[in-house]
């Protein structure tokens, strides 16, 4: 049988060479991310903000014209309300702004939405998250996202060397950075499950660094006598395949979770279609790129955990 | 070659039998209960309300209101206990928390605050020459709390209970906060009206002379008394006796009932002491009314016409779902602090099952084209990696039921996003076998190889994606929880099946076969 071949055996591309596109490349989208959180800021969710979401269905008899609920709703004088449809022609997405005054305000809004809206549509799902919660999470999902990011650091700062561990996170953040950029750019409501989406693709982008990290930690102990350069591009062309096949077979599980995987997903799922390429891409362009500005030393600090053979060591 | 030992075997397929057996009830459309009576062993994993359909509310016990009032009776019992020591004081006040006052005589200082000490020894008492101030502290405010926070879990459950809702669930969190889970309720409204009260109810003398006509919303109270409000008209007033005749703890039951009139009404029994102590004082006031206070407001004030004893009604405006919720929360006893709702979650049974069904063919599909990518690119290997994810499915499933951990939707979106990263670990090892046999070695030592160096980069790979799913628990509160969860269930199983279910098929293929090279080359 023929197999299939993404990347062919023993590559060697040069992939140093265009650090400085690369670079410009990270620059431009940071910048974008930058301007963007400026401009656009972050399309919060409730979680995040406060106020109120029903998700409705219209019912069997009923054609369900969005420009309609919108006026029915507007009747309610509920300040800031956002509709839109979800998912499929008949689901929609009541958004309302926390209402004026106590939590008492905001559960009788709901029941009125509900009544008004109940002879021709079923409610799917009703949220109400008020403004304390909402506030609490923000804190909690930063330190969430800070924590991942220390922890990642230090575990790598033990195990490899202060370098590598400085390349990892910086590459790390970035890759969080233009995500929450992306949220900012196509305005996709920023909710808990868009910090869980944050997070595992943060843990995906670390576990690729740290494949070619691991690599290059090797081979700078078996090839003493090459520069850094060498080393560093031989590594990467070494895990290429690897590299590739996970994404691949990662991004195909994602797709289907996006277009299979029903509305409430698919956000979450684009947020890590996105952090899987950006994070393969930082690893090879970002991370190990990065390792080039410092001079690390050749196996000075013995550590034969890798265990290469004294034959097969370079002299 | 040590790998292939039997013990390592039969330690693999006996955890292949247990996985097996403990995932096996998930596949079957059983009910909970039918399940008990079953050969297998477990339970199917816990659906998240997300995906079951079901209610979340989060309550806040409003603690302030609770201090004020405890402050309030404390300020009686310093009232009472100065007097029955004979100590001259004035000014006795509550300002800002504080309670305050001054003291007249000779009475020493010391011993007027060793009074105060005797009734707890907690109090923050400060004296400035004749002035004294009295607060709760940290430790007064923490007992309080302690003491309300238990009150109100046991009252909230039991008005849950009532309304019959299945397998509530009802728990505490934080200081002052309560978290509520009802399975399959989707419409939560009355159980919000339920604890929307906290059904204080009192019966209390009104007025002799003021009556309502004569009062509007600047009226005075003179001392002694209070202006309240009537439940169902804000702008009708009621001049209220401060003195409690009878309150909500001495009631034995409440039901709904009608009046004469036939209209809707709560008939209730006091208990023994109760009655004895209604009964004296309806007998001193025939002809005078007496109001029913519920929540600081009035229900009804009728006049009294005999001596009433342990048994009455009480009528009012009401429906006859207000008079069921009303026999409710009174029989239920009143909450000690009023509840706030400051989250709520609803799913509907439609989209739960709509996320369920989704849930499984994004599974399904993702499982598939993830096992044909992985044939198409290793091959012989591709076939090992797939037996590895399937038994990584397996043991993720196990695992999610035996620790009866919830399955949210994000959690079915962490198995299928595990899929694609599981086989990480076993392309790790295969590229290496690769490497190793392209550089010169035999197939078997390149095996060998291959795994050995393959390990600490799986290992490294792994612990540091662990950390980020930690975070994420650490954070996580519902879903998010429940899809960190099944993501670091992923991690460790995934290592697993790797490092030895795969490991121990490829050595046993290489070992038994005449491997020929062919399927490490291009």
């Amino acid at each position: 049988m023929k197999l299939l071949r993404l990347i062919p055996t023993n590559t060697n591309f040069d992939f140093l060479r265009v650090k400085v596109i690369a670079f410009l490349f990270s620059f431009v989208i940071l910048s974008g991310t930058f301007i963007s959180l400026m401009v656009n800021n972050l399309n919060y969710g409730i979680d995040f903000k406060g106020g109120i979401l029903l998700e409705l269905r219209s019912k069997n008899s009923y054609s369900p014209n969005i420009n309609e609920l919108r006026e029915k709703i507007s009747t309610l004088d509920a300040g800031e309300v956002s509709i839109q449809n979800f998912g499929q022609e008949t689901d929609f997405l009541v958004r309302i702004q926390k209402q004026e005054g106590d939590q008492k305000e905001q559960i009788a809004m709901i029941e009125k939405v509900k009544s008004l809206i109940e002879k021709n549509y079923t409610v799917r799902r009703s949220e109400f998250v008020g403004p304390v919660v909402g506030d609490e999470l923000k804190t909690a999902g930063f330190y969430a996202v800070s924590l991942a990011l220390l922890s990642i650091m230090i575990y790598i700062w033990f195990r490899f060397e202060w370098q590598f561990s400085i390349a990892a996170i910086l590459a790390l953040i970035h890759d969080v950075l233009t995500t929450v950029g992306l949220f900012s750019i196509l305005q996709l409501e920023f909710n808990l499950a868009t910090i869980a989406a944050i997070l595992t693709t943060a843990g995906y982008s670390i576990n690729d660094t740290v494949v070619i990290f691991d690599r290059v930690r090797e081979n700078l102990r078996r090839y003493k006598s090459k520069t850094h350069y060498f080393i560093y591009n031989k590594s990467i062309n070494e895990t290429l395949s690897r590299t590739v096949i996970t994404s691949v077979t990662t991004l195909l599980a994602l797709f289907i979770i996006f277009f299979f995987g029903g509305a409430v997903l698919s956000d979450f799922a684009l947020a890590m279609i996105w952090g899987v390429i950006i994070g393969t891409f930082s690893s090879i362009f970002v991370a190990v790129s990065l390792l080039t500005y410092f001079n690390i030393n050749k196996g000075e600090k013995v550590d034969d955990r890798t265990n290469i053979p004294e034959y097969e060591r370079e002299n | 070659m040590k790998s292939l030992s039997k013990i390592r075997l039969i330690l693999i397929i006996a955890s292949v039998i247990i996985g097996t057996l403990y995932a096996t009830p998930n596949f079957f459309n059983t009910s909970q209960k039918a399940q008990s009576s079953n050969f297998l062993p477990g339970k199917k994993i816990n659906l998240g309300l997300d995906l079951q359909g079901g209610s979340y509310l989060l309550l806040k016990a409003d603690m302030d209101i609770v201090f004020a009032e405890k402050l309030d009776s404390l300020l009686s019992d310093i009232r009472t206990l100065l007097r029955k020591s004979k100590i001259g004081y004035k000014k006795l006040s509550i300002q800002n928390d504080i309670i305050s006052f001054q003291k007249r005589g000779e009475s020493s200082n010391e011993k007027i605050k060793s009074i105060i000490f005797s009734l707890d020894k907690n109090l923050i008492v400060e004296n400035k020459i004749e002035s004294f101030f009295i607060k709760f502290s940290e430790q007064n405010k923490k007992n309080i709390t302690k003491t309300t926070m238990a009150q109100a879990i046991e009252i909230v459950r039991r008005r849950i209970d009532e309304t019959g809702t299945n397998e509530p669930s009802i728990q505490q969190q934080g200081t002052d906060r309560i978290i509520v889970q009802l399975p399959g309720l989707d419409d939560p409204s009355r159980i919000k009206k339920l604890l929307g009260k906290t059904a204080k109810l009192t019966f209390q003398l009104a007025h002799p002379t003021i009556i309502s006509e004569d009062l509007d919303k600047n009226s005075k109270a003179p001392p002694g008394f209070i202006k309240l409000q009537e439940d169902k008209n804000p702008d009708r007033f009621y001049m209220i006796n401060k003195r409690v005749m009878v309150s909500g703890e001495m009631l034995k039951d409440a039901s709904p009932t009608f009046d004469r009139n036939n209209s809707p009404s709560v008939s209730f029994q006091l208990s023994a002491l109760g009655g004895k102590k209604f009964g004296r004082v309806t007998g001193k006031n025939i002809g005078r009314a007496f109001a029913i206070v519920l929540d600081g407001k009035v229900v009804s004030a009728p006049v009294i016409q005999t001596q009433i004893f342990s048994t009455g009604q009480i009528t009012g405006a009401f429906t006859v779902q207000e008079t069921n919720d009303l026999a409710l929360v009174l029989r239920s006893g009143a909450l000690p602090a009023p509840m706030v709702i400051l989250e709520e979650r609803s799913v509907g049974p439609g989209l739960g099952k709509d996320s369920i069904s989704a849930g499984k063919i994004a599974s399904i599909f993702g499982l598939i084209a993830v096992m044909v990518f992985m044939l198409i690119t290793y091959g012989m290997f591709g076939i090992f990696a797939n037996i590895a994810l399937v038994c990584n499915i397996i043991f993720i499933i196990a695992l999610l039921s035996l620790i009866q951990a919830t399955l949210t939707l994000p959690g079915i979106a962490g198995i299928v996003l595990t899929m694609g990263m599981a086989v990480d670990a076993n392309v790790l090892i295969f590229e290496r076998i690769k490497e190793e046999f392209n550089s010169g070695r035999t197939i078997l030592d390149a095996i060998e190889a291959g795994f050995q160096r393959a390990i600490s980069t799986i290992i490294d790979a792994n612990l540091t994606t662990l950390f980020a799913a930690l975070a994420l628990f650490s954070f996580g509160s519902g879903p998010i929880k429940g899809f960190s969860v099944t993501l670091m269930i992923g991690i460790v199983t995934s290592m697993f099946t790797a490092i030895v279910i795969t490991k121990y098929i490829v050595f046993l293929y290489s070992k038994k076969k005449d491997v020929n090279s062919v399927f490490l080359q291009d």
